[in-house]
């Protein structure tokens, strides 16, 4: 069995279904937020293109023949994005430290899965503002009420999970989180990975299709 | 067996000590597939029409080695993939039928 095979091994307990129950109830809770997602962005395409007033997602022209300017900035999105998904790989480096019983270094990837995360917010705070700035609120139009509830959704869960990788970092800085605690950063990194998930497909719908 | 122990127990039968090397040939890959999605955004007048397609497939794929490999999905109980499946399918079926009505069904009529 390969390294990451064994990491998710599941071994057998005194439950009816021989899962470890915290582990189901997560599963179940990311199984429903999928459904939270896909209700946003379904929402953002229901009403993508049918903003009457700009700005747009991207430089296009209205019902009534006028232009409409193009707001989102790829380049920055791109940057971000990549930040985000680096935190995936730190936060899958701070479980296996972790399970190694190696708590400085699970502190230090934890922490960077944090810093990262707080990175990615910066960039969402710049872009809010920026936008804010150019005219498109949550009032404006279609887009901009559709944008910012999903993106804000998402950033909402970033900043749940920002605050719970540093509580981890915090107590494997400690010592608090051997090997035996292993299960509470596997679920923490499932939080993580989930939100990093629904950013992969926000990214491309929102940002990058025309 | 107390329930502290046999936790405890459970805990490091469950994650033995294994190596990372996977992980950083992941973080690789996600990365190489976001510069590909972007390079589609950007010469999108060179692919056509097959650039929407063509962005989606590229994010199926960096979904699938996130779920598989970062959330250990691959080598996890298939009742968790099962859960996960679950309301990933319902989500996408939301996303799908709404694009379809919105935007498919709306141009033809």
């Amino acid at each position: 069995m390969d390294s990451a095979a064994r990491a998710a091994d599941p071994a057998h307990l005194d439950t009816s279904t021989g899962l470890d129950s915290r582990k189901m109830a997560f599963w179940t809770f990311i199984g429903s937020e999928c459904l939270l997602f896909g209700s946003l962005i379904a929402t953002y395409m229901a009403y993508k293109g049918a903003s009457v007033t700009g700005p747009c997602p991207h430089t296009t022209l209205l019902w009534n023949g006028q232009q409409c300017p193009g707001i989102l900035d790829i380049p920055l999105t791109s940057i971000s994005t990549f930040d985000l998904l680096m935190s995936s790989l730190m936060m899958v480096l701070g479980l296996a430290a972790v399970q190694r019983g190696n708590q400085k270094r699970a502190a230090i990837w934890l922490g960077m899965t944090a810093f990262l995360g707080a990175i990615f917010l910066g960039f969402q705070s710049y872009e809010f503002t920026t936008f804010w700035h150019e005219g498109l609120t949550l009032q404006t139009n279609l887009f901009g009420t559709t944008f910012y509830t999903l993106t804000g959704f998402h950033g909402a869960h970033v900043f749940v999970g920002v605050i719970y990788m540093t509580v981890l970092a915090v107590l494997a800085w400690r010592g608090k989180l051997g090997p035996e605690k292993s299960l509470n950063v596997e679920i923490g990194g499932l939080y993580w990975h989930f939100v990093d998930v629904i950013w992969v497909v926000i990214f491309p719908l929102v940002y990058l299709i025309p | 067996m107390s329930s502290k122990t046999h936790e405890i127990a459970h805990d490091v039968a469950e994650h033995p000590v294994h190596g990372t090397a996977i992980y950083w040939w992941i973080g690789l890959y996600l990365t190489l597939v976001t510069g590909g999605e972007i390079a589609c955004f950007y010469f999108e007048h060179v692919i056509g029409p097959w650039v929407t397609p063509l962005i989606l497939a590229l994010s199926a794929v960096k979904f699938a080695l996130v779920v598989m490999f970062y959330m250990h999905l691959k080598y996890d109980s298939r009742v968790f993939s099962g859960i996960f499946i679950f309301g990933a399918a319902l989500g996408t079926l939301a996303i799908t039928g709404v694009t379809i009505l919105y935007h498919v069904l709306d141009v033809l009529r």
